[in-house]
């Protein structure tokens, strides 16, 4: 990570960005991450920096309590269902602390980075107002949910790369959460095919298939870059929809989210 | 700023959807960053001024944009390269199962190749690296492990590498085609894994996974010396924007 462009880009989008660094100087803030701390540890610091200096920009504070409120959505979701007893299976438990680790690690980190600003949680209600009554005793529908959310994860913070352009080291954190959720969103689907023998849910989704259909709407997409590429290489439909995940608008996400608020 | 002028040119053109961009204004677009990105170096805090120029036996990725479309050319021409042979001649004692998994795999990989290779011809045609020519000799493929060592290590710098090159991206075209294409890997990523260690929590390990929960995003010269064993054709990514 080049910490010295980061400043200078910080200062480029907000010129008082520095002036409102409130705990020390550029130098300072050098010296800090070189000498003091272990490299894991830089994420963290740069979070209290973002949170005082550069998420103050409206986009970026919008998209992050967005990003928030799935991140909300889904740890309450894995600590629910990893606080219940007889629904995951013992040998695949390690898999779902797993992934609720990273979940309430996402939370932590995005409130870090938002402070003040970050949005309450909301209370959810993941039987989907009674679609997915049994999410909590039954394995298969929980497996249906989490996987839904997961892909719906994977969508949402590819939708929103184009609004962190101008905010590089933003970019570059929710692309680096954005291939966490797609790995939570290959062994989900794994498990949710054995479990449910059905040998056409792959780690990777084909075509449009998958419910509930408002997660995978769009998924059949195979246009790129303006380019059809049906019959490219001669594979299969189903191969070139799988090749790329398409993201979802803010207002897609928050339609899919709104099943479980 | 370049970016701006950029962006704004695209807008004009674009009309705000970007989905039903043409074929010809992907083109148009790919044109006006190649073009301002020459203008750009001067003006740009970009420390790449170390320019080593293409030898006869160097392939010289190139700069800005068309130099990072090249960059992710290069890395799904060695993947493909790979799981071609993998299918080809496979491990002992491969199941049907890992065999779709591969040959699935194998698909994507030839599809996310094929595909930069006609956005690039099309987009920037004296620009384009050429195929490269692989060097899998330290892998063999007969050995489940090996093979599957082999792959996760590709599918994990294939994520961290495209993690990496994201914030460089300066058409949003392209930064969306890269988000589209970077889960697709992640997705390889963990299902390998989980054919290596299976039920475990390697899918999304600590090791490639920080505290905060966040995967690696790797600069383009770790990725690149980490490749280059691979690769008969020497490869310089040194006028990629870092």
């Amino acid at each position: 990570m080049d910490i010295f462009k980061i400043v200078d880009e910080i200062q480029k989008i907000d010129g008082d960005a520095m002036g409102r660094l409130e705990h020390a100087t550029r130098r300072h803030f050098m010296s800090k991450i070189g000498s003091k701390l272990a490299a894991v540890a830089v994420p963290t610091v740069f979070a209290s920096i973002v949170n005082k200096a550069y998420a103050q920009s409206a986009g970026a504070i919008d998209i992050l309590n967005f990003a928030l409120t799935l991140e909300y959505l889904e740890d309450d979701f894995y600590k629910q269902a990893n606080g219940t007893a007889n629904l995951i299976p013992a040998a695949d438990k390690v898999i779902f602390t797993q992934i609720g680790k990273h979940e309430t690690q996402h939370v932590a980190f995005l409130k870090g980075a938002l402070g003040t600003k970050a949005v309450a949680k909301p209370t959810f209600d993941f039987t989907g107002k009674g679609a997915f009554a049994s999410v909590f005793t039954d394995y298969n529908t929980f497996l249906t949910v989490s996987h839904a959310l997961e892909d719906t994860g994977v969508r949402a913070y590819k939708g929103q790369a184009g609004g962190l352009m101008a905010d590089p080291a933003l970019l570059e954190y929710a692309l680096q959460v954005h291939s966490v959720e797609a790995r939570h969103a290959s062994i989900v689907r794994k498990l949710l095919g054995a479990a449910t023998g059905n040998a056409s849910i792959k780690s990777w989704i084909t075509g449009n298939a998958g419910a509930p259909a408002a997660v995978y709407a769009g998924e059949d997409n195979k246009t790129q870059g303006g380019v059809d590429l049906t019959g490219l290489a001669g594979k299969s439909d189903a191969a070139i929809t799988e090749a790329f995940d398409e993201p979802l608008t803010k207002e897609q996400v928050l339609a899919i989210a709104g099943l479980f608020l | 700023m370049i970016n701006n002028n950029i962006s704004q040119k695209d807008s004009d053109t674009k009309k705000g959807d970007e989905s039903v961009l043409n074929r010809r204004l992907f083109l148009r677009s790919a044109g006006i960053a190649t073009a301002v990105g020459t203008l750009a170096i001067g003006a740009c805090k970009d420390d790449d001024d170390d320019m080593t120029p293409s030898t006869g036996t160097t392939v010289d990725l190139g700069r800005d944009d068309v130099g990072i479309l090249n960059y992710a050319y290069a890395l799904e021409q060695l993947e493909a390269a790979f799981y071609e042979q993998v299918v080809k001649t496979p491990y002992t004692g491969i199941t049907a199962a890992e065999t779709a998994i591969l040959t699935d795999i194998r698909d994507h990989e030839i599809i996310h190749r094929d595909f930069f290779k006609a956005a690039l011809t099309a987009a920037a045609p004296t620009q384009i690296i050429p195929s490269l020519e692989v060097d899998f000799s330290s892998i063999d493929f007969t050995n489940r492990a090996k093979v599957l060592g082999a792959a996760k290590l590709f599918e994990d710098t294939g994520v961290a590498a495209y993690n990496g090159a994201g914030k460089f991206i300066k058409n949003a075209t392209y930064l969306t085609l890269a988000g589209k294409i970077v889960s697709v890997e992640a997705r390889h990523a963990a299902a390998i894994s989980d054919l290596i260690t299976p039920k475990t929590a390697d899918f999304a390990s600590d090791t490639q996974i920080d505290t905060n929960g966040l995967d690696k995003a790797t600069p383009s010269a770790t990725i690149l010396a980490a490749v280059q064993p691979y690769l008969k054709t020497k490869i310089s990514g040194a006028n990629l924007p870092k």
